[in-house]
């Protein structure tokens, strides 16, 4: 288990720890109501962290049989 | 004939011809015809699981609910970004092993894992029994496109009938690598049509996004939230989770995985996917944007809702590049369930009785069980009164209780025996099947649960699985001196 995989319980802990504190309207953000803004911010959030860990982790740097 | 009509038939040719030259020059074994011969690279998994994900479901149920339900909705936004991480990890180690044992299916799977046929058995008739309301969608969804499109001249019912015929000659012409090509002209045009309505719909109608979504809340206060009571926030905790953990036990994403070249494309998948999924956004806006235009379509009628905004707003040759789109994002879909299902009862219901059937049979057999399994679809979809989202999700509540044997499995160190993977599967599918069918709420049986009452009946079912999973396990388990003699 390498530490950067703990990377990937962030979306866990963003959308569906988050939801419970953004569940409301205001503020509007980018024209969107803020439920949604939060759960797009994520969505964007989790390619980032992911092209972080698939960066990071040697297991791709390594040459696979075909 | 209209135009719009036209239009939409010109494309559904297409995409016959596309599956027929796809087909030529390349010898029809069964490997070919399921798995490809293992040799996609990252482009074309993407686009085959790309082109999975985004179904009618996208198209049609995903504006509806934004239409009829608000805030809830917003669920369909999550669980995808959730499944792709989980993928990073789980779909490499199922790619490898069923590498290493040349399996075709989901169902070779757990044969292979628990050495059991029968709960290979078990396995499949699970999850064709989840795949029948997840084809409805794309049938549902193809009625509503083409009735629609005829402005009113073919029957919903009439409409389901060809929508069901195409489906059915499309898969027995092409297998997947029809279904490769015809994604490739889906997703462009999905992506395009999409985009364009999520965009133009709320300028032309409302002067822009945010304007549109202050007028919808300043009509409908409270709308875009989740409500305290029904889809309320553990409703949307536990049917993101519900969903997310099942995205890759559906047996047709499961075996396009085996479809990769190796595990790296997998992973590489994993960092694009979730940005894709922003495509929904633009059908949430669809669906937002038809509320105060089309107003007054009712439970089931909102997943009419993009195509009735559409006919109100152009001319019939683009509604049918629209209807188009939407006919691809159910053929592709649709195809690749109809061929699952049809290779898993095939393979691992027919072979598990018979096991001296040769591969060319289990194969010819496959191609003929395709127009059974459509057509218990259409009576599915003929009968039922589900909206498009709530089909899908009841083919969820199934297809997740094959996650803790699944999970288990890939543990080096598994204590899961056949007998609690079986107990396990076919107790969370009963209790699925009791509540759906008897209308049972957690939350009316038990209301001291106040909101937490609202969670998902499959995700109830799941925490029972896994108790009944893990204690038949132990009650099952070989005793020491057999474990040992076996090492």
């Amino acid at each position: 288990m390498r530490l950067i995989y703990l990377l990937g319980a962030l979306p866990f802990l963003g959308i569906l720890g988050g939801i419970i504190f953004a569940n409301r309207v205001e503020p509007f953000v980018l024209g969107m109501p803020f439920i949604l803004f939060w759960i797009v911010m994520w969505v964007v959030l989790t390619s980032v962290i992911m092209a972080i860990i698939y960066n990071l982790d040697p297991v791709n740097k390594e040459d696979e049989p075909k | 004939m209209n135009i719009a009509l036209l239009i939409i038939f010109v494309f559904l040719a297409l995409a016959i011809y596309l599956g027929i030259r796809a087909r030529r020059g390349k010898d029809m074994n069964l490997e070919q015809w399921t798995v490809a011969g293992r040799g996609f690279g990252t482009l074309f998994v993407f686009l085959l699981l790309a082109g999975e994900i985004y179904t009618t479901f996208t198209f049609l149920g995903a504006s509806g609910w934004a239409y009829g339900r608000g805030g809830p909705t917003f669920y369909i936004l999550s669980y995808g970004a959730l499944a792709y991480v989980t993928s990073y990890w789980l779909l490499p180690a199922v790619w490898r092993y069923a590498k290493e044992n040349r399996l075709h299916s989901q169902s070779d799977f757990f044969v292979s894992k628990y050495k059991s046929t029968t709960l290979g058995m078990i396995i499949s008739l699970v999850t064709v029994v989840a795949m029948v309301p997840y084809l409805a969608v794309q049938f549902q969804g193809l009625g509503i496109i083409v009735s629609e499109a005829s402005y009113g001249s073919i029957s919903s019912t009439m409409a389901v009938i060809i929508g069901v015929a195409a489906v059915t000659i499309y898969v027995i012409v092409s297998g997947i690598h029809g279904s490769a090509w015809t994604s490739v002209i889906k997703d462009i045009m999905v992506l395009a049509v999409v985009v364009f309505l999520g965009l133009y719909l709320p300028f032309a109608l409302y002067g822009g996004i945010g304007e549109m979504f202050r007028e919808i809340e300043a009509q409908k206060p409270g709308f875009f939230t989740l409500p305290s009571e029904g889809q309320s926030i553990p409703w949307f905790i536990s049917t993101v989770l519900l969903t997310a953990l099942g995205f890759y036990m559906w047996p047709h994403t499961f075996g396009s995985v085996f479809s990769a070249q190796n595990a790296r494309v997998i992973r590489r998948n994993a960092t694009f996917l979730p940005l894709y999924q922003l495509v929904m956004l633009f059908a949430f806006f669809v669906g937002f944007a038809a509320i105060l235009q089309v107003p007054g379509l009712k439970g089931e009628e909102a997943d009419l809702s993009l195509l009735r905004v559409s006919l109100e707003t152009f001319d019939p040759w683009l509604v049918g590049l629209i209807g188009a789109a939407g006919l691809l994002a159910a053929l592709v879909p649709g195809s690749m369930l109809l061929m699952t299902s049809a290779t898993v009862l095939s393979k691992n219901v027919y072979s598990a009785f018979r096991p001296e059937t040769s591969e060319e049979r289990v194969g010819t057999l496959a191609k003929f069980l395709v127009p059974v399994v459509a057509l218990a679809a259409m009576v599915f979809t003929l009968t039922s009164s589900l909206d498009l989202v709530l089909l899908l999700l009841l083919g969820y509540s199934f297809v997740t209780q094959l996650l803790p044997a699944l999970f288990f499995s890939l543990l080096s160190n598994n204590f899961v025996t056949k007998w609690g993977a079986g107990a396990g599967v076919l107790t969370g599918v009963a209790i699925v099947a009791y509540m759906e069918i008897s209308g049972t709420k957690l939350r009316a049986v038990f209301p001291a649960l106040g909101s937490l009452g609202d969670t998902n009946n499959g995700i109830v079912a799941l925490l029972v699985n896994l108790v009944v999973l893990v204690g038949v396990s132990f009650v099952t388990r070989p005793s020491k001196a057999v474990r040992e003699q076996r090492a």
